[in-house]
């Protein structure tokens, strides 16, 4: 039953999008068609989820060996390599998928949204549910969770842009402040679930 | 030495980071509940910025083109790194607040962005100001933003009661209100040809038609000075809550000023309806007469030719 309120908790009352505010740049950025929308979440939450889980075994070494201070450091190193490498084996293994992500895979590495995530895993302090400890398994779950969020709220985004494409917007307004202002009134949807976990 | 400054400016107004080159939105969005943590983010992101465009800068010619990306992320983190620890043993509180947008101060687009673009081609000299200015260009863009959100949200600026009660707007410091401000905000900074017009308007009618009881105003002079005043008085308004005096002081020489040309510019308004200048006196019935003054303002403007001038 909790994990099903991770899930709840992470896509609607948590939205990392609309109310965390991290991943803000390619949510502006590759939201303009609903295909590209679903490539950049498909990319995200293969990532995600697995540089989560490496580097929240990576921060028990680090607790270990008494060297949280690098976790910075290491922790985009780590996503770095890891997205690299992914990439790599992702060519070789399914083709297809690889021509699917096509270059979102190389942009994810500064998506603010994968380090963020992340570092909330790995130091607890992600916002679980009442009755959630923060192990592996539900930190797992959150970051799988919180990319289906993302990409959510990505594809939402992506069709409001694509209708506010065929209307007439003032001149001062267009491109990026009309994007910003549909992405508020988003998240004033949003925020009507707040309260529900 | 041009060139120096060219580069400094650069990044406070033609590319300013946030309202122009639309970099870095993750921490706009999420420090700026108030104006003093908008600007604390902008200052750690500033000494980030300058440290590693001078190290970037310094080894340009040392770091192999095919891992330029990863060195670069190593010499951010360090700096970030540097940062996180200085904030959480000197500015405990500071850090609470901003939280996890320290450390995500690495993959911050602008940091990577000035090092790729500008300090790995570039002298150290001119890497350190265009990281200097970018840097101040950020630090400016949140605290305005900063500042906005904190004032609509609660009433306060930089921690002083502006509004009584504390009155304000719950929404501006939550997360649609971040997205709405910084939209108009970015909206109003790119709406130059508008902003020109409007404040050539103002200092239009202000001087070169200070007495000019004769001519004709049409709708949109009217109103953009009325927009101009306003705008004026809102500033005022914060002084005012500010230092009481010296707003009052300033307010009345404000009002002084601004007598004759506001009740010429309303003459040569109806003149521009075809009425008479000495419909003006109506504005001294309490309400009906303001009412009615106000509805032939917004008229348009009748007959080419009449008797007031073209």
């Amino acid at each position: 039953m909790v994990y099903f309120l991770i899930f709840i908790s992470a896509i609607f009352v948590n939205n990392i999008v609309l109310s965390q505010f991290l991943g803000i740049c390619p949510f502006l950025g590759v939201s303009k068609k609903i295909d590209t929308a679903l490539g950049m979440g498909a990319a995200v939450t293969f990532v995600l989820t697995l540089a989560t889980v490496v580097t929240y075994l990576l921060q028990k070494l680090l607790i270990l060996w008494h060297i949280e201070f690098l976790q910075t450091i290491l922790f985009i190193l780590v996503i770095a390599a890891l997205v690299q490498m992914i990439e790599i084996i992702l060519k070789k293994i399914s083709p297809s998928l690889y021509e699917a992500l096509g270059v979102f895979l190389p942009l994810i590495t500064t998506n603010c949204c994968i380090l963020g995530v992340a570092i909330l895993v790995a130091n607890g302090t992600n916002k679980l549910p009442v009755g959630a400890d923060h192990n592996l398994l539900t930190g797992m779950l959150f970051a799988f969770a919180t990319a289906i969020g993302f990409a959510l709220a990505l594809v939402i985004f992506a069709g409001m842009r694509e209708q506010l494409g065929m209307n007439k917007v003032p001149k001062a307004m267009q491109g990026t402040p009309i994007a910003l202002l549909t992405a508020g009134l988003l998240a004033m949807a949003f925020m009507g679930f707040s309260g529900v976990v | 030495m041009n060139n120096a400054l060219k580069t400094f400016t650069n990044g406070l107004l033609k590319e300013n980071p946030t309202f122009v080159l639309v970099l870095g939105m993750c921490p706009t969005l999420a420090t700026t509940t108030s104006a003093i943590n908008g600007m604390s983010m902008g200052l750690a992101t500033l000494f980030v910025l300058v440290c590693s465009n001078v190290v970037i800068s310094l080894l340009k010619n040392l770091i192999p083109d095919k891992v330029r990306i990863p060195a670069f992320i190593v010499v951010i983190a360090t700096f970030v790194t540097m940062v996180q620890l200085v904030m959480q043993a000197y500015l405990p509180g500071i850090y609470d607040v901003l939280g996890l947008f320290i450390p995500l101060i690495v993959v911050n687009c602008i940091v990577l962005g000035r090092a790729e673009a500008f300090a790995a081609k570039n002298s150290v000299g001119l890497s350190a100001l265009d990281g200097l200015g970018m840097g101040l260009g950020f630090t400016l863009a949140l605290t305005v933003l900063g500042a906005i959100r904190e004032l609509l949200g609660g009433g306060t600026i930089f921690g002083l009661n502006i509004f009584p009660d504390n009155y304000g707007a719950l929404i501006f410091v939550l997360a649609p209100g971040a997205f709405i401000c910084l939209a108009f905000l970015m909206a109003l900074i790119n709406a130059k040809d508008e902003n020109r017009r409007l404040w050539t308007n103002f200092v239009a009618v202000f001087i070169d038609r200070f007495a000019d009881f004769k001519g004709r105003a049409d709708r949109s002079e009217y109103w953009l000075f009325v927009l101009a005043n306003l705008i004026i008085c809102l500033f005022l308004g914060i002084l005012a809550a500010v230092c009481p005096l010296v707003a009052l002081c300033i307010s009345g020489l404000y009002l002084l000023a601004m007598l004759v040309p506001s009740i010429a510019l309303g003459v040569r308004r109806l003149h521009d309806i075809n009425k008479s200048g000495w419909w003006m006196l109506l504005s001294f019935i309490p309400v009906a007469g303001n009412i009615l003054l106000l509805v032939w303002a917004c008229l348009p403007s009748v007959d080419e030719n009449n008797r007031y001038g073209a």
